[in-house]
């Protein structure tokens, strides 16, 4: 049996070289831990922010509105499914995972606890929220660990046509009628600051535990991420004539990037500690499908028993 | 009534069935008992939009005054709207919308087999394709229905009393009218009455083998045929409705 020094030295050396682990490896404790937590926090994401968007599948203004919003609520919850399928490999069942999520214990993005106000909100988050989250995962794809990382993959393919759709919706309102354009400019000024924020903390007040980077389980910084998202954002805003509501935004000729005024962290940290306007109700709203359907999850379970006494 | 005037008002009978009920399926999003369900019932809301979607295109062809697929669905009141009765019941429990579902699938399979055959090249064509996806919904919603059924009492009884409550809006699925008999006749559409003697020896069948009871006959309600709906349908559409009504003629 080898010590737990040689074991981490040899773990280290497959990330170094970009050998991923895979679930029976052997993994450090802690490396285990902060991947259940991040890849449960994804899961809990895709799950929850089905409900904003869900919101306005039946008044969807078109019928090819209606499916496109129908078919990438649709992915979303295929997402929520394949990410917790990816963390049960770390020896943890969907089912524990979602217990924390009822009880409050494990969190979810901040951004899903915004209210989506007018149809322009679906336009808004498809190209802002799916945007920002296509940056943050294009790095995690990166990752050391196997199943996140291919899970990663294969949903960035999937987030692109949920981008594109949702600056689709933007394009339409923004060059339709001057109320479909304010429908638009005012969904971009409330989710600008959220999209923003939702990338987490800046780096000096999160710093990034060397350890992560070096286990290659976080891979980029927030504010990196943050900067490229900006970047990629401003142009497509400014090409259907919608304002950034930041100020202070400015571009920087010399580094060839954008840089923003000041974020309103404290509400970043209350939206986080349960204080948004729609912390309760997604909750909730969660808490009462798992309540509602548990007859339904006994009576799978009870029928599936009946059959293999049948077939035994 | 004339020939062009009778397929108008048949496609808006396919096309509303179908509309209607997506409608009613794609309330669950988000909300279903387990994510597999969820998915699941997206996918048949999503295959009935689809559907409705092409046949109110056709629709609006058949008609001649340059209404599109959108301006049919999201313009017409109430009165104008041809759904059964069935479809536009609001989704209760869960056991509720499969047994819903279940009932209007089975109507679905035996209807779109039969108007596979139709003279109508866009209407044959269109239940062609529709049947393939009618039968991966039937057969979902019907091992809900065994699993329901034959589950724990509280599912059996919830879905016995889900079947019982619906029985009423049966009826109205194989009604037929004026536009029937004249497009019958053309070689367009089909008899429901063959239809229904199917669709009723499967649903026995189905019930029986789920541990159900078929429910005794009851009085049927029936309107739909000429859009006389049920309380419900002013509510669904006009939240389906709505943003079209609030910002006329604009694109979306
Ligand atoms: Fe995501
Ligand atoms: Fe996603
Ligand atoms: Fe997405």
């Amino acid at each position: 049996m080898k010590d737990e020094k040689t074991l981490l030295e040899e773990f280290q050396s497959k990330i170094d070289k970009g050998i991923k682990i895979e679930p029976k490896d052997w993994m450090p404790e802690k490396y285990r831990k902060q991947l259940i937590r991040m890849m449960s926090q994804h899961a809990h994401s895709e799950i929850v922010g089905m409900l904003p968007e869900g919101n306005w599948i039946t008044r969807a203004p078109s019928l090819r509105r209606k499916a496109i919003l129908l078919a990438k609520v649709q992915d979303e919850a295929g997402h929520g499914m394949y990410l917790y399928s990816a963390t049960e490999t770390l020896g943890i069942d969907r089912s524990e995972l979602l217990e924390q999520l009822h009880t409050g214990k494990a969190k979810y993005s901040s951004i899903f606890n915004y209210p989506t106000l007018t149809w322009a909100d679906i336009g808004a988050i498809g190209w802002l929220v799916d945007g920002a989250a296509i940056m943050n995962q294009t790095a995690l794809a990166k990752g050391s660990y196997g199943p996140y990382s291919r899970a990663m993959v294969r949903i960035c393919k999937e987030e692109s046509f949920h981008n594109r759709q949702g600056y689709e919706i933007m394009c339409s309102l923004a060059f339709g009628s001057e109320e479909q354009k304010q429908m638009a400019q005012d969904a971009l000024n409330r989710w600008w600051w959220p999209a923003i924020m939702m990338l987490g903390p800046s780096d000096d007040s999160s710093p990034n535990s060397d350890e992560l980077m070096r286990w290659k389980v976080k891979m980029e910084s927030n504010d990196a991420i943050r900067e490229r998202f900006i970047d990629r954002t401003v142009p497509q805003a400014d090409y259907i004539g919608l304002t950034i509501p930041d100020p202070d935004l400015m571009f920087n000729k010399e580094t060839g990037h954008y840089k923003h005024g000041p974020i309103n962290w404290e509400e970043f940290f209350n939206v986080i500690k349960g204080n948004g306007p729609c912390n309760k109700i997604r909750l909730k709203a969660r808490v009462d499908a798992d309540r509602n359907g548990r007859w339904v999850r006994e009576a799978t379970e009870a029928y599936a028993a009946k059959k293999r006494i049948v077939n035994s | 009534m004339d020939k062009q005037k009778a397929l108008f008002q048949y496609c808006l009978r396919l096309a509303d069935s179908s509309l209607i009920m997506g409608q009613r399926l794609s309330e669950w999003c988000g909300h279903g008992p387990v994510l597999e369900e969820d998915i699941a019932l997206t996918n048949i809301a999503l295959d009935l939009v689809g559907q409705a979607t092409a046949i109110l295109n056709y629709a609006g062809k058949v008609e001649g005054k340059g209404h599109t697929e959108d301006d049919l669905a999201f313009l017409r009141p109430e009165r104008e709207f041809r759904n059964v009765l069935l479809a536009e019941q609001p989704n209760g429990d869960y056991a509720f919308t499969i047994a819903r579902q279940f009932l209007f699938d089975v109507y679905q399979y035996y209807y779109y087999q039969s108007l596979q055959k139709s003279k109508d090249e866009t209407l044959s064509a269109l239940s062609e394709k529709s049947l393939k996806e009618v039968t991966y919904h039937l057969r979902h919603t019907s091992q809900w229905m065994l699993r329901l059924g034959d589950g724990t009492p509280e599912s059996h009884e919830r879905v016995q009393r889900a079947i019982n409550e619906l029985w009423m809006f049966t009826g109205d699925l194989f009604d037929m009218d004026e536009v029937d008999a004249l497009l019958l006749k053309e070689g367009v559409s089909i008899d429901l009455k063959e239809v229904k003697g199917k669709w009723e020896n499967h649903v026995a069948e189905l019930l029986e083998k789920a541990t159900l009871q078929l429910p005794v006959q009851t009085f049927m309600q029936a309107g739909s045929r000429a859009g006389k709906h049920t309380e419900h349908l002013g509510f669904l559409l006009a939240e389906m409705q709505y943003l079209q009504r609030t910002y006329p003629d604009v694109k979306w």
